[in-house]
């Protein structure tokens, strides 16, 4: 049995329904006066990231902190040692030093995949972002808020997101947030659409389950859900796209393109946000816009991952890789 | 000279006869022969092939005596019935003079497990700009006839033209890698599905097929003859069948890993897979036997490229491309190409022996199996079937993709001119 | 539920006899209900928190007969107790329940804890952990429907429905119609493969 999570792809819908589920009762820890369960003492948890992300390393260890495990921070960037040693070299060090679990993030995709399955550790591995592979755990909130927003908080317990029609904008052959939310939302029973420049989608996606366009004006007045992809400016150096403006003007999201939107439809944005490229401040600022609360929902989910993988024996969540599908 | 009668051998394929090896040469095929004075090998149907030859090995020395040396590197291909290999000049110094290829060929000869042919660098330093000294390379003692910048592509069409037409001056052959560079910056595998959901960079087909239709159309403007290393897509099959059938001086490489594995397999994210052109998909895969067995590849090259353990045991994005292959190439080949009915043994001596030694213009290798021949052979037990040790491996490197899979065919005996380099599958 | 319980694994004993009915069950909350009242001096600052799954209907119920004693509104909610637990690396992680606590808060009140069945009093342990991190109650009480008997640790009850004399053989099983549709408590048999005790 699997005690790690690697990709999003790996989860069942009953896994997922669960570990959202498990996300809502964490979520109510926040609103107390001790912030803190006692449910991981005596845990070592890594947080092993080879690539900077601040924000993602926060939120783990704020998970990881309320649940009271303890928690080493190693940054391995700028390591002199080549990278392929000190992936090995680092993690044996660290299985030596008795980690229950290690929060991988890494700028190679399939990193985590191989720290897991390559003999080198026994301790968990949980992937906090894999080159442009995977982020589970991201996928796993941005769905959290969707139930939350779309379903509602109460309702939503034990609910998928069926019927939900999510328009993902933006570099997705870039974007190991794009691969993890087409997996995790269509086990979720969403209707997923993609919308791009031609050339920032990959070459093969025609094998994912959801849709994709060119035309972002077409595709938003049949959105619950708009998330916004970070593009980065370097890219139109590579020739993805002629400028920023032009990009601005047919794929980035102002305040007239959200009018389009029906009522209740929200706007998401894994952050950080470029504002002025894929985003306006109107829009970034706007009530409808649920980046800060993607950022407070990071915690729980990550509590509650962290929970079901660590909290017991041996974890609680099934993986069977879905392939059927694909 | 001593003798050596070769009893029961199905030659070829053929029905079982008896070789009779004197000293370095074949004396004579029949039935029947006597034993008198010789060393008796019961071949009991085995298969009797001439002597392996491989277009594309890299032996790493001199530079990169980690990973494999030359003597390493010929004993792991006479463990493979190989008995010339063509050394890859992408050493450390590249071998673009004529110091280097002699150095690479006597140490060959020294070691006495297989003949090693050097392949002359196209460019100084495999650096795409400048012709290496390709006659000196030529007029050496190496003799080198074919040059190739492989592991990178010889991309400068300029510079592609002019050694095409260098070349002709003494009969030489430029044998290209196809790779275009821009399209495959950062490229880590075949760009397709699999590489879509996993993450990693792509390698398109069309990297590999626009170089090859400019060098086929290079080469038939000057009039010389170009030789494709590793195709690997059912696309590349298609321009060069077309290229021949505008009767284009063109032959054309597969590896024995493009005739058997996909990208499928990447999903492992195990760097063993990983190789330069990339395994492809199920669709190219079935191309390239078709066209191996149509003739439009011509033959087999391993691209034997060992690496040391810890440039694989890594994550993919920092792990070393390449495969060893001298020592599974003919059990693949069988699996892939005889069990399925496309080639029989005659084709396999074919693809694997007469015609990459013709295109490499090996003397004395891919000779028929008859009398007054140097005596090449190489006697396979195609009955056998076995899991692949790594650990048995005569070359100095392990990162093969075979590790435990079930492969048919053992090659027991090799005999470079007369002399036992392999016996009952144990080097000498 | 008491830690050494795990009713989803039990398989209904054969065997099992009833000893307490639906009205046994209803009297004994009437008694208990009016003991709190007596022992709380009119129950002006009770805060009512049910041990999930079955204490939560208890307490809910409870709830009820207070308030026609007293003719006030009673607060009543759940403590879930997963994440307290001490035997939490001996099993696969349980799904959590809710704690929801009444709108006031517990500080300077006095909070009865309510479950079903009082064993080992490690719930009640885990329970006490548990709303040490919501808030600083005045005092805390414990309400039980049986007290099998078994204790593990310094633990009693204050307010008890049936005492049960059992032996560590015989399983527990309370049953409550918002639940399993019926209202009884059951007495078994532990099956001969389940031995030992976890």
């Amino acid at each position: 049995m699997q005690r790690h999570l690697i990709s999003a792809a790996d989860l069942t819908r009953d896994d997922a329904v669960l570990i959202l589920d498990t996300a809502e009762e964490m979520a109510r820890v926040a609103d107390r006066p001790i912030k803190k369960l006692p449910t991981l003492r005596g845990r070592t948890i890594v947080n092993l990231f080879f690539e900077d992300s601040t924000r993602t390393r926060i939120s783990f260890e704020a998970a990881e902190k309320r649940l009271s495990a303890d928690v080493i921070n190693f940054s391995a960037k700028g390591s002199s040692v080549s990278k392929g040693e000190s992936l090995k070299d680092t993690a044996q060090t660290l299985e030596a030093m008795g980690v229950d679990a290690v929060v991988i993030r890494h700028g190679a995709s399939g990193a985590p995949y191989r720290l897991a399955n390559s003999g080198w550790i026994d301790a968990a591995v949980i992937n906090a972002g894999d080159g442009t592979h995977q982020h589970p755990t991201q996928a796993l909130l941005d769905a959290f808020t969707m139930r939350r927003r779309l379903v509602g908080r109460d309702t939503g317990l034990g609910q998928d997101l069926s019927g939900k029609r999510i328009t993902l904008v933006g570099d997705v052959l870039h974007s190991r947030v794009a691969r993890s939310n087409v997996d995790l939302l269509h086990t979720l029973g969403a209707e997923v659409t993609l919308v791009a420049p031609p050339t920032l989608l990959p070459v093969g996606i025609e094998s994912w389950p959801c849709e994709v366009s060119y035309d972002l004006d077409s595709t938003l007045p049949k959105s619950d859900a708009v998330m916004m992809l970070r593009v980065q400016r370097e890219r139109m150096h590579a020739a993805f796209f002629p400028t920023e403006r032009e990009y601005s003007r047919r794929y980035g999201l102002d305040g007239d393109r959200m009018a389009r939107m029906p009522e209740h439809a929200i706007v998401m944005h894994p952050g950080p946000m470029v504002r002025g490229m894929e985003i306006t401040a109107e829009v970034a600022d706007s009530d409808r816009c649920t980046v800060v609360e993607q950022v407070a929902n990071g915690v729980s989910i990550r509590m509650a991952v962290l929970y079901l993988l660590l909290g017991g024996n041996e974890p609680a969540v099934t993986h069977t890789r879905t392939t059927e599908e694909k | 000279m001593s003798k050596i009668l070769i009893r029961g051998a199905k030659v070829l394929g053929g029905e079982p006869q008896d070789v009779l090896i004197d000293g370095e040469t074949i004396a004579e095929v029949g039935t029947g022969l006597s034993a008198d004075g010789a060393e008796v090998v019961e071949a009991d149907g085995k298969v009797l092939l001439p002597g392996l030859v491989d277009l594309h090995t890299h032996l790493r020395e001199p530079g990169r005596e980690d990973s494999e040396t030359v003597l390493t590197g010929t004993r792991a291909a006479a463990s493979g019935g190989y008995t010339a290999v063509f050394a890859m000049a992408n050493t450390f110094p590249v071998a673009d003079t004529a110091g280097v290829v002699e150095q690479v060929y006597r140490l060959g000869q020294e070691h006495g497990y297989c003949d090693v042919q050097p392949i002359g660098a196209v460019t100084v330093g495999l650096e795409g700009q400048k012709l290496a000294e390709l006659g000196a390379m030529h007029e050496s003692a190496a003799g080198v006839t074919v040059f190739s910048d492989d592991g990178k592509c010889v991309h400068d069409a300029v510079i592609m033209r002019r050694a095409l037409e260098y070349v002709k001056a003494f009969g030489g052959v430029v044998a290209q890698h196809a790779q275009e560079p821009r399209l495959t910056e950062g490229a880590q595998m075949n760009e397709g599905v699999v590489s879509a959901e996993l993450g990693l960079g792509g390698w398109p087909a069309v990297a590999e097929e626009s170089i090859i239709a400019r060098d086929v159309l290079l080469a038939e403007h000057v009039g010389s003859r170009v030789h494709i290393c590793h195709l690997s897509t059912a696309g590349s099959v298609e321009i060069v069948r077309w290229a021949k059938s505008r009767g284009i001086d063109v032959t054309a490489e597969v590896t024995p890993h493009h005739l058997l594995l996909t990208d499928e397999l990447v999903r492992s994210y195990n760097p063993v897979y990983k190789v330069n052109p990339p395994l492809r998909t199920e669709r190219d895969v079935l191309a390239l036997r078709e066209a191996l067995a149509d003739g439009t590849i011509d033959i087999v090259a391993t691209d034997h490229a060992p690496h040391p353990h810890e440039d694989k045991d890594c994550e993919w994005a920092a792990a070393a491309m390449g495969m060893v292959g001298l020592e599974t190439a003919l059990s693949v080949v069988q699996e892939t190409m005889v069990e399925t009915g496309l080639l029989d043994w005659a084709g396999v001596a074919d693809r694997m022996s007469f015609t990459p030694a013709r295109i490499g213009q090996a003397a004395g290798h891919g000779r028929p199996v008859s009398a007054g021949e140097p005596a090449n052979l190489t006697l396979v037990d195609t009955a056998y079937r076995g899991a692949v040790d790594p650990a048995g491996f005569a070359s100095r490197s392990r990162n093969t993709p075979y590790e435990g899979r079930e492969l048919p065919g053992r090659v027991t005996h090799t005999w470079l001119r007369g002399k036992a380099t392999l016996v009952d599958g144990k080097l000498t | 539920m008491d830690t050494q319980e795990n009713p989803q694994q039990d398989p209904q004993p054969s065997d099992a006899r009833p000893v307490l009915e639906a009205p046994d069950i209803a009297r004994v909350l009437t008694r208990i209900a009016h003991e709190i009242v007596e022992r709380a001096k009119g129950a002006d600052d009770v805060v009512l928190l049910g041990i999930p799954t079955r204490g939560v209907f208890l307490a809910r119920r409870l709830a009820d007969k207070l308030a026609e004693i007293t003719d006030r509104k009673i607060p009543v909610g759940s403590l879930d107790i997963t994440m307290y637990r001490d035997d939490l690396r001996m099993h696969p992680p349980r799904a959590l329940a809710r704690t929801e606590i009444p709108g006031d808060g517990i500080d300077g009140r006095l909070v009865v804890l309510v479950d079903d069945v009082l064993f080992s009093g490690r719930t009640i342990r885990a329970a006490l952990d548990a709303l040490n991190d919501i808030g600083r109650p005045r005092a805390v009480q414990l309400a039980v429907l049986v007290d099998r008997g078994h204790r593990e640790l310094p633990i009693r009850a204050d307010y008890v429905g049936k005492n049960l004399p059992t032996s560590l053989r015989e399983t527990v099983k309370v049953q409550l119609a918002e639940e399993d549709g019926r209202d009884t408590v059951l007495l078994g048999a532990k099956p001969a493969a389940r031995g030992a005790q976890h």
